[in-house]
């Protein structure tokens, strides 16, 4: 007997008697007259968009300089009243330079969901975000940790610098690595399965704060 | 256990126990207009929204004519990345994989991310049988199975119940299935979102094992991309040591460039929403990160028949973001348990009747559940001609075999439409509009001269309908959702 694979793709092969045999690439290319970009901003405009759509789905935003970036997160955790906070193992030392008496859970492999289950707070940077659509992705790369860690806890908070912010899909893409797993997040989660009301927050961390740092010092 | 749609009545008298039920009919009107409201507004965001859907129309097509080559490519990727590759022919050998992976690893129990391709092959039911539970973990398909309910529409499935159900179903079903509801849950929609949240959360905390479908898999790079909204998706792709995906062998996009078109006509289509809250992107396995078992089983169960149909296979390019089922005058008067199948509304109609084979009532009535009026045509983010195939299949009903009882239930259909007058004034609004976009045979100069001139509407049996249509109103009363449809 053959085995499934060689069955399906006998199949596939036969429903497609009327393609020219050879590559896909004699095909010609599919066009792509779209936009590589809906907006033309660069600069505080890309940030600017960038707040407003975050903030638009929800998301707290909060824009400042990376001199007052400690003092920032400090308060951003005091203000939710969080006592633990989940940092990944290389997040920059001085981003909680301000943030005092607070347990601090560092990401490694023995970290548990059943422990971040217990977090307050999860901290992290991010490998870029994209303006047009509020969207910021975590590919478990510098400052990031693994998934879980912006996953279990209820409350996320994500800092994003100047530099990595992309105005759009198609500008975002080729500077993301496919091989790392990937997280895009626009907005806190949601439903709207009860009648179509729209309800923040079910299985994902019910509170997103997106702090973007301008860099420039003050 | 949650139902199946096996043994379904065909189209016109499970349409009709639903346009019975007032209530539901309510529901499904508010909740289509206001998501067709909302998509039209997100789509006008973009002035290239006609570009992304010709290069997402093109996109599909190639890869549809060079299957083989991106089926072998995406195998080769998946298995470089730590992945491991399984080929399902139907639906029999799918659940079987999946079930024996499932008992490899020892658990009796998996959570599932809301898949279609799962619900098509009828996996929960398999997994069952063999002793292992299934736990659906979006907040609708949890509603549907706590209520031994049917899905009715494909991205809110649970469109059929109103809070005041869900509540009694929480109260009535959790505690019989894990964390009861909180002592004095009330109607509140983010209450109810809440008793989910805690009831679910220790299910995900404990799993050992996902099963999930996929949105897209990159054929270049082996990734494969689920797109959601509560975090419960993330939750099966990270928690668990081994994930399982059942995937249908028409959901590869040739490179990763191509998720730039496909994750902008996605959103705005479906939820109406710039970008979903969440997407999960995932190549294999990454050490101490996510499962560190991952199983992708590539299913066929009537895709490569579909293919071979060159008007028919347009179908496989569907990205089921619903958009079709939101405009459609016909889906928003019968209902999504009506189209017998996990696929409703005018995709539903094409896909179904293809992936089957046309060989039962329901799949030969399915054809006919529709007026034509190319309104499904004009949102689909891929540019399905939804009419055209129709047509196409309404031709084969016929041919296949005149004046059998496939034909008598295709007639059926037709004359549940033809007393449904509202049906046809909103076809023909939207006719209006969508005028060009009308297959040639089937010029809508009126309606009812519409069908009795197409040669493919023999005459239509009209007594047996006003029967029933006059029947419906003495048994409007005291139904639910749940008996209706499940009838
Ligand atoms: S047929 Fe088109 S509109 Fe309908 S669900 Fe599929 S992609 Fe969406």
């Amino acid at each position: 007997m053959t085995s499934a694979r060689d069955r399906i793709l006998a199949k596939v092969r036969a429903a497609l008697a009327d393609v020219p045999p050879g590559p896909p690439d004699a095909d010609p290319p599919a066009t792509r007259a779209y936009r590589t970009a809906h907006t033309e901003a660069t600069g505080p405009a890309l940030l600017a968009l960038l707040a407003e759509n975050l903030a638009d789905y929800r998301a707290v935003v909060h824009q400042t300089t990376s001199a007052r970036l400690p003092e920032l997160l400090a308060e951003i955790l005091r203000a939710h009243g969080s006592r633990s906070v989940a940092v990944p193992a290389d997040l920059p030392p001085e981003w909680l330079a301000a943030t005092h008496d607070m347990t601090r859970l560092i990401d490694s492999p023995d970290l548990t969901a059943e422990q971040l289950n217990g977090v307050d707070s999860a901290l992290t940077g991010c490998a870029l975000a994209i303006a047009e659509t509020g969207t910021i992705v975590l590919d478990a790369g510098p400052a990031q940790g693994r998934r879980m860690l912006t996953l279990v806890p209820d409350h996320h908070i994500c800092v994003i610098r100047a530099d990595q912010v992309a105005a759009s899909l198609p500008q975002a893409l080729p500077r993301l690595d496919p091989t790392r797993p990937q997280t895009w997040i626009s907005g806190p989660s949601a439903t709207s399965d009860i009648e179509l009301e729209r309800v923040e927050g079910v299985h994902g961390p019910r509170r997103l704060e997106v702090v973007v740092v301008s860099g420039r010092p003050q | 256990m949650s139902r199946t749609f096996l043994g379904m009545p065909p189209f016109p008298k499970a349409a009709a126990v639903s346009t019975r039920n007032a209530r539901l009919r309510a529901n499904l009107t508010r909740a289509t207009h206001t998501i067709r409201d909302k998509r039209a507004r997100a789509v006008a965001e973009l002035d290239d929204w006609a570009e992304l859907r010709q290069s997402g129309r093109e996109i599909k097509d190639r890869t549809l004519r060079h299957l083989d080559h991106y089926l072998l490519q995406a195998e080769q990727a998946v298995t470089a990345a730590g992945g491991t590759v399984h080929w399902a022919a139907d639906a029999a050998e799918a659940n079987r994989i999946v079930a024996d992976l499932v008992r490899a690893t020892g658990e009796s129990e998996v959570v599932k991310v809301k898949s279609m391709a799962t619900q098509e092959i009828g996996l929960n039911e398999a997994l069952a049988a063999e002793g292992i539970t299934a736990y659906e973990t979006d907040l609708a398909e949890l509603i549907v199975q706590l209520a031994d309910d049917l899905p009715s529409h494909i991205l809110v499935p649970a469109i059929h119940r109103n809070r005041g159900e869900i509540r009694d179903i929480f109260r009535g079903s959790m505690a019989r299935w894990g964390r009861p509801a909180p002592e004095g849950l009330t109607d509140n929609p983010a209450e109810l979102a809440e008793a989910a949240r805690l009831h679910l959360r220790e299910k995900f905390l404990r799993a050992k094992v996902a099963v999930s479908g996929a949105n897209f898999i990159v054929a270049e790079t082996g990734t494969l991309v689920v797109v959601e909204s509560e975090g419960n998706g993330r939750m099966c792709l990270t928690l668990p040591e081994t994930l399982i995906s059942v995937v249908g062998i028409e959901k590869l996009v040739p490179s990763w460039q191509d998720l730039e078109v496909f994750l902008q006509l996605l959103p705005r289509s479906s939820t109406a929403e710039r970008m979903n809250p969440y997407t999960s992107l995932w190549t294999g396995t990454t050490p101490s990160d996510g499962p560190s078992n991952f199983h992708l089983v590539l299913l066929d169960n009537g895709r490569s028949d579909t293919l071979a149909d060159q008007v028919g296979r347009q179908a496989l390019r569907c990205i089921r973001c619903s958009a079709c089922l939101n405009v459609c005058p016909v889906y928003e008067r019968a209902g999504g348990h009506a189209y017998g199948s996990p696929y409703p509304g005018p995709i539903g109609a094409i896909l179904t009747p293809q992936l089957r084979g046309l060989q039962n009532e329901v799949d030969a009535s399915l054809p006919y559940a529709s007026s034509l009026c190319g309104a499904c045509y004009e949102v689909c983010p891929v540019a399905i001609d939804i009419p055209e195939v129709l047509v196409q299949l309404r031709e084969r009903v016929v041919e296949q075999a005149p004046g059998h009882r496939l034909e008598r239930a295709a007639m059926k259909s037709a004359g549940w439409l033809l007393d449904h007058p509202a049906v046809y004034s909103a076809a023909l609004r939207t006719a209006g509009k969508a005028r060009g976009l009308q297959p040639r045979r089937l010029p809508l100069p009126g309606p009812a001269k519409a069908w009795s001139d197409s040669r493919d509407l023999p005459v239509l049996p009209e007594r047996p309908f006003r029967d029933w249509w006059n029947r419906r109103d003495d048994r409007n009363h005291g139904h639910t959702g749940k008996d209706d449809a499940a009838r």
